[in-house]
């Protein structure tokens, strides 16, 4: 056992402290403020105080930390994405988190699981060629193969998959699953360890601009003055943005998951088949989680349906079988913000002092270290992260689209 | 040793059906009508399973139906809740989670280091260099049954059902609400969990027969009454908008919409918190009744009965009733005047009055609790232990309060509040069409339950149109509460559980508080309360309370988690039902099988890739196939291409805008390549449109977008308000595509058509019959040859394609498959929309600007076109052919086309052609490097870099002669 956790059995009072400090009143002026106290805002605001010397900063949350898709995604972390500046940005945060249970110093429980993309159509085997070519391209560890290589790493599925048998798969080596939560808690922690204020239950109720430039925000605490606001907020984006005045192509779509019981360790890798609509991996509880496609309308809502949960466990019974009698606890949801090209919203806007961290639709989690290393840069030095150029919000009225669509739906 | 009662009037089990069972590699047998708790107990086994974390010992302790205790693994069937489980002859059971059998669980010293385990204790350590070696242990750790990968897929059926009223629960207030709104003349549906109704009318009864008495009496009334179906054994699984509530039942899952519902599913009854809570042993009060009234199994010889309500009072007189020795009644409240406490009084119990259980102790054989140490508690609750003293007994016994079991209620969006006077939420709003009644809306008595369940009955059924009579309100909260506010006695070891699911210690709560996680969802999320099996069922109350207590708030401003589906977990095979992954196959279909035609997926459609011939190779068998329609004629099945039929007024202005073509000039007789974008100016989709009149259009879409394009174009037609209808007609007709040097003279002999060029010339449309059949004859040349696409009612294509086979015979006919059909077009340089272009590509990068008519008023994607048209273009489609002398791996569609090391484009279609003798192929390729002859180096996946030549298309009949006149291309 750990030495570690010695103290807490000799020690009489519990040796440790609070990990966000609660904050009876907010300041009446802050350097920044960001909004939505998620993994990707509590990342900016580590990444703002620890790389930038920025800490005279607000995160103002409505609810409570990472209670938004941060706790409610499937956790797959991996960078086999299609276009150059999809591969190279998920390459990046694929790196940092490799490290970052350490950074944090909280056991994000960051295990590297191996990940599978099935095939079962000519045609999906197809864009998975195009996948590896890219990746393998830009160095990151991808290739097409066989069934008998999924086989071998997931002995016990069921190749035939209910009648539409596995043709090949894209295997991605440094596929990855972590404890979404404590993403957010190590981050929270860490920065309010540099100083940033973190405040829950403080939901914002307006910004305010004049002559183009934030000047500050309004919450349900009173106003704040600050001259840069970060708005990380998914599903609730199109809202801030009316308030600002901008205008972009994000549709919310409810994104739905669930979760079985804790079963002894039999599934190592992740495994995704964007055409039975299913992926799934095992956490170190034993539970399997599980996830589909988005809903296929427009929902501003977390209300789970039945039929998903009918058509994810037929699915999962396609792959394996002998689940037949294990049984699904949860069903949940979360609302997802999508762009047209299926890669994401970021860095600086029309309006001076804004920054967006938005379109995160459902690859947002895998997201949240360079999310919070570019945006906090971005929002440091007032200029869009080389990394993230390609992701600006104008690139929809200048149809320069990153077509992510391919590796980017269902196979979170 | 048995610990059977004499046969009781109330319950459950058939004393001549013996049922012989094993456990754990031990043989027991209990009645048909056992749980496999209830035979268990009954057999004197105390220790059922281990628990999750620590490994401790467990036994019986809610018994009701979430009992998390009692997880155990029956084969292949996972997470069996012996609590509710039937026992059944042969189940060869075993508990969860055990490293060496439940009574010898090594895992156990788990418990001894429990000090070095805080919570949260795998965020704080065991990661860097070791972590994969601790996450397998944690992982080995973790876990509760252990699947069977032989095991079968079971193929559960599923049923929909409708009512009037559905009620959640047949205890006394359902009962009561099912009777009333049935009486009123609403069709009701009465689903319970259990294996019969009555609820805790049959086991609550305080020593008096009588209530169970009563109770039957609903049940008859009920049962007679012809307008309620019961479902028994039945859980309501979740409540989904407009009524939608999922039925599982050990069978089968019925899909119920019901136009109201009446929540009347009670209460869970909640634990309370000293040291080594969790023993063998100490169960719930109601656990113990259950056990007595149903299974007619003495719960222990001599109970501590721990009180808080008068709920307890009632308990300990069915216990003493019942040949239990009552040794004591702890009442953690002051002195009580109630008759059941003179009953227990007469009976010579002790009543220990603001009495608290201090610890449990361990007997010998750490099997179960041997004592309970008793003490006073000061006004604010803190034990007294100057005064503590021991009372042995071989049980304790809890009844301390309750929690609603609201989770329906949440679902449907109920706001509820938290009701000081009965100390539990309580509904506060409902939404229209949902009912509440019985203890889920905080009323307790027997006889108050049924006048709220009527009430609630009758109020549905008014809400329904049956009834007009105002009910009566809620009937008055209770005299007393029935639950305590704060049922929790500290103690400096721990080991007093809040959790049982997860091992969780009181003092855990005030930990994770510490740490900053003092809000409930963080709590839940950092503890991992209520995130067990029984998802929270008897943990989420107490875990309010702690923090309420910790925070100085009121459970309402602390509030709850969300509750979500499901009500109880539900197996994969009863949400997956029996499974259905469809398929379509074409009129053709066994006349493809005949030919041995090797099928493959295209969308849903099975289509043929190519036929078999013996002796022949795969590539062979293409390479024929394509060699013949060049030079004579072949047939293929295209029957799964979309097909639509439009007519009215505003049809060629409807498609005009839908399509990049002109189709306001088209000619009838005539058909026209069509293009399709989406607002961003992509490639859509492709087809042919024929105008058979003025205002009538028939035309095709690709297979794999005809469902898609179908509602796209419905809807449109709606917003744009045209004056024209659809039909989709994909299913209804089949579609044979005759191509060859010699397809005329095929025809001919099936149709008194005249098919000479000037009759029906290149890109004519005929409507004519083929071999007695009414069809639709298209000239067309998408594979680059004399052809006709001959559409035909579905039923009537396998007498078309035997008579085409019949009257090709002497000119060489014979079937091709997708995959020449694909050479052939690539021949052709033909492209196909989703193979040759992506989610992003636009007409001018396809090479398909010459179908776009850009001086149009309107069509989809015009604006953007016009947007994108001002840039410059980053990326051509080209043709491109490898040397003749090529041999080795050629490259794969979605291989790189690299360019000074960088990425240059991608092939999208490659394949060797018979005509040309070499491989040929269409790449995206910078404009740049769009000139015919420019070199191209294209890596493989294996990295081998292969030349190649950009090389125009068609590079077969580069003058169309072939198939006569213009460029066409068809989809596939």
């Amino acid at each position: 056992m750990p030495l570690r956790l010695l103290k807490f059995g000799l020690v009489k009072s519990y040796p440790e402290s609070r990990m966000f400090r609660q904050r009876d009143r907010l300041r009446p002026t802050y350097d920044a403020v960001i909004i939505g106290g998620g993994g990707h805002g509590l990342a900016t605001a580590y990444y703002l105080a620890k790389d930038h010397g920025i800490n005279n900063v607000a995160v103002l949350e409505r609810g409570y930390l990472g209670g938004g898709n941060t706790g409610r995604n499937t956790t797959i972390i991996r960078s086999n994405y299609l276009t150059p500046a999809g591969v190279k940005f998920y390459d990046q945060s694929l790196r940092l988190w490799q490290a970052l249970s350490e950074t944090l110093d909280l056991n994000l429980f960051y295990t590297n699981r191996g990940h599978f993309t099935l095939a079962h159509t000519e045609a999906s085997l197809r864009t998975l060629r195009w996948r590896a070519e890219v990746n393998k391209h830009y160095g990151i560890d991808s290739e097409v193969v066989d069934p008998q290589t999924v086989q071998a790493a997931c002995p016990h599925m069921d190749l035939d998959c209910g009648g539409a048998p596995v043709m090949g798969a894209l295997y991605h080596a440094p596929g990855s699953i972590a404890r979404h939560d404590a993403v957010a808690w190590g981050y929270g922690r860490e920065a309010d360890r540099q100083g940033v204020e973190i405040h829950q239950q403080t939901e914002v109720t307006g910004i305010r601009v004049e002559g183009g430039r934030v000047t500050g925000v309004e919450t349900i605490r009173g106003a704040i003055a600050t001259p840069k606001v970060i708005c990380a907020v998914a599903g609730f984006t199109p809202r801030i943005l009316d308030w600002v005045g901008l205008r972009s192509p994000l549709k919310i779509h409810p994104l739905q998951a669930m979760v079985s019981e804790p079963m002894k360790a039999w599934l190592d890798p992740i495994i995704v088949s964007s055409s039975l609509h299913v992926y799934v991996s095992q956490t170190a509880r034993g539970e399997l989680v599980m996830g589909a496609s988005l809903d296929p309308y427009e929902l501003h809502s977390t209300r789970s349906t039945l039929d998903f949960a009918e058509g994810l466990a037929a699915r999962m019974l396609d792959l394996f079988p002998f689940l037949s009698q294990a049984k699904v606890v949860r069903q949940w949801a979360g609302m997802a913000d999508m762009t047209p090209d299926f890669a994401p919203i970021m860095g600086k806007t029309d309006i001076e002092g804004f920054y967006l961290d938005a379109g995160w639709g459902t690859w947002g989690f895998k997201a949240t270290p360079i999310c919070g290393k570019t945006m906090a840069e971005t929002v440091a030095r007032d200029r869009n992260h080389e990394l993230i150029r390609e992701f600006s919000l104008d690139r929809f009225s200048k149809y320069a689209l990153v077509g992510e669509k391919g590796a980017a739906s269902v196979g979170h | 040793m048995s610990q059977r009662l004499d046969p009781l009037p109330t319950e459950w089990i058939e004393r001549d059906r013996l049922v012989p069972f094993s456990f754990e590699g031990s043989r027991y047998t209990g009645y048909a009508g056992d749980t496999v708790s209830s035979a268990l107990w009954a057999a004197g086994q105390r220790v059922l399973v281990r628990s999750f974390k620590y490994h401790r010992p467990r036994g019986l302790l809610s018994f009701a139906n979430h009992d998390v205790n009692t997880l155990m693994q029956a084969d292949s069937q996972l997470s069996v809740r012996a609590d509710v489980t039937p026992v059944t002859a042969g189940l060869n059971l075993a508990a969860v989670n055990t490293w060496g059998g439940v009574s010898r669980d090594r895992a156990s010293l788990l418990n001894a280091l429990s000090a070095f385990l805080p919570v949260g204790f795998y965020y704080k350590t065991f990661h860097g260099r070791f972590f994969p070696f601790w996450e397998r242990t944690i992982r080995k750790l973790g876990g509760l049954s252990a699947i069977d990968p032989t095991a079968p897929r079971l193929r559960t059926p599923k049923q929909y059902d409708f009512c009037d009223v559905l009620v959640v629960g047949a205890g006394p207030s359902g009962l009561a609400a099912a009777i009333a709104a049935a009486e009123a003349g609403a069709e009701v549906v009465l689903v319970d969990e259990n294996a019969r109704a009555g609820g805790s009318g049959s086991y609550q009864l305080g020593g008096d027969l009588d209530q169970a008495k009563q109770t039957a009496e609903l049940i008859q009334m009920a049962a007679a009454q012809p307008r309620i179906r019961q479902h028994l054994q039945t859980e309501a699984a979740g409540y989904y908008a407009d009524g939608w509530v999922p039925l599982v039942e050990p069978e089968r899952m019925t899909k119920l919409r019901a136009k109201a519902v009446i929540v009347a599913s009670g209460a869970f009854e909640q634990p309370a918190v000293f040291h080594n809570n969790d023993l063998p042993g100490v169960m719930l009060a109601s656990a113990a009744q259950r056990l007595i009234y149903r299974y007619a199994v003495k719960p222990m010889r001599r109970a501590v009965v721990l009180v808080g309500n008068s709920d307890g009072y009632r308990a300990a007189l069915d216990l003493a009733a019942n040949g239990v020795e009552v040794m004591a009644v702890v009442d953690l409240r002051a002195v009580q005047v109630s008759p059941e406490a003179h009953a227990i009084r007469a009976q010579g119990i002790p009543i220990f009055s603001q009495y608290g259980i201090y610890a449990a102790e361990t007997n010998p054989a750490q099997d179960g609790v041997c004592a309970a140490v008793i003490c006073p508690l000061s006004d604010t609750g803190e034990p007294r232990l100057d005064q503590r003293q021991t009372i042995n007994c071989d049980g304790i016994v809890v009844s301390v309060g309750w929690a609603p079991a609201a989770n329906l209620l949440y679902q449907t969006g109920t706001q509820m509040r938290f009701e000081e006077r009965v100390e539990q939420f309580v509904p506060d709003r409902l939404p229209e069409g949902v009912f509440a009644c019985g203890r889920v809306n905080g009323v307790y008595q027997f006889d108050k339950k049924l006048i709220d369940g009527r009430r609630a009955g009758l109020e549905a059924a008014a809400y329904l149109g049956f009834a007009q009579s105002v009910p009566s309100p809620v009937p008055a909260a209770e005299s007393e509460s029935p639950s305590h506010p704060w049922p929790v006695v500290s103690h400096p070891k721990g080991k007093n559980f809040v959790d049982f699911d997860e091992d969780l210690q009181l003092k855990d709560f005030y930990h994770a508080a510490q740490e900053g996680f003092d809000n409930i969802e963080l709590l839940k999320r950092y503890t991992t309360v209520g995130m067990g099996p029984s998802q929270g069922k008897h943990s989420n109350m107490n875990a309010l309370r702690i923090l309420a207590n910790i925070n100085n708030k009121s459970p309402q401003v602390v509030g709850t988690t969300t509750a979500r589906p499901f009500f109880h977990p539900v197996p994969f095979s009863h949400l997956a039902g029996r499974g259905f992954t469809p398929e379509r196959h074409t009129p053709l279909y066994s006349r493809h099988l005949a030919l041995s035609a090797e099928m493959v997926k295209a969308g849903l459609w099975q289509r043929p890739e190519f036929y078999r011939q013996s002796g022949f190779s795969r590539a062979d068998c293409i390479r024929q196939e394509a060699l013949n329609v060049r030079q004579r004629v072949g047939l293929i099945d295209v029957s799964s291409l979309g097909k639509l039929e439009l007519r009215g007024p505003d049809a060629a202005e409807f498609l005009e805008r839908l399509y990049t073509g002109r189709y306001q000039s088209l000619k009838s007789g005539r058909t026209r390549y069509a293009l399709m974008l989406d607002e961003s100016g992509v490639v859509m989709d492709d087809g042919v449109i024929a105008r058979l009149g003025p205002e009538h259009f028939y035309f095709t879409t690709t297979t794999s977008g005809s469902s898609r394009i179908y509602r796209e174009i419905s809807r449109l037609a709606l917003q744009w308000r045209f004056n024209c209808g659809i039909v989709n007609l994909t299913g209804a007709r089949a579609a044979i595509n005759l191509a060859g040097p010699r397809s005329q003279q095929v025809l001919s002999q099936l149709t008194s058509a005249d098919l000479s060029a000037e009759a029906f010339p290149y890109l004519a449309v005929r409507e004519a019959e083929v071999a007695g059949i009414p069809a639709i004859l298209m000239r067309v040349g998408f594979v680059g040859e004399w052809g006709y696409e001959i559409h035909v009612p579905a039923l009537s294509a396998p007498a078309l394609w035997d008579a085409l086979m019949q009257a090709g015979a002497a000119d060489g006919i014979r079937p091709f498959g997708l995959q020449a059909q694909r050479l052939l077009r690539l021949e052709k340089g033909h492209v196909i929309v989703g193979l040759d272009t992506d989610g992003l590509t636009t007409p001018a990068e396809a090479n398909l600007s010459w179908a776009v008519k850009s001086d149009k008023p309107f069509f989809l994607g015009q604006r953007s076109l016009a947007i994108v048209g001002q840039r410059s273009q980053s990326k051509t489609l080209v043709g491109f052919t490898l040397p003749a002398s090529f041999t080795g791996q050629p490259p794969e569609e979605c291989n790189l086309v690299i360019d000074q090391g960088e990425i240059a484009g991608r092939v999208t279609s490659i394949a060797f052609s018979p005509s040309l003798e070499r491989y040929i192929g269409l790449a995206y390729v910078p404009p740049a490097q769009s000139a015919d002859g420019t070199s191209l180096a294209i890596r493989n996946s294996d990295g081998a870099m292969i030349p190649a030549t950009v090389s125009s298309t068609p590079c077969y009949d580069p003058d169309n002669r072939r198939q006569k006149e213009s460029f066409l291309t068809e989809a596939v």
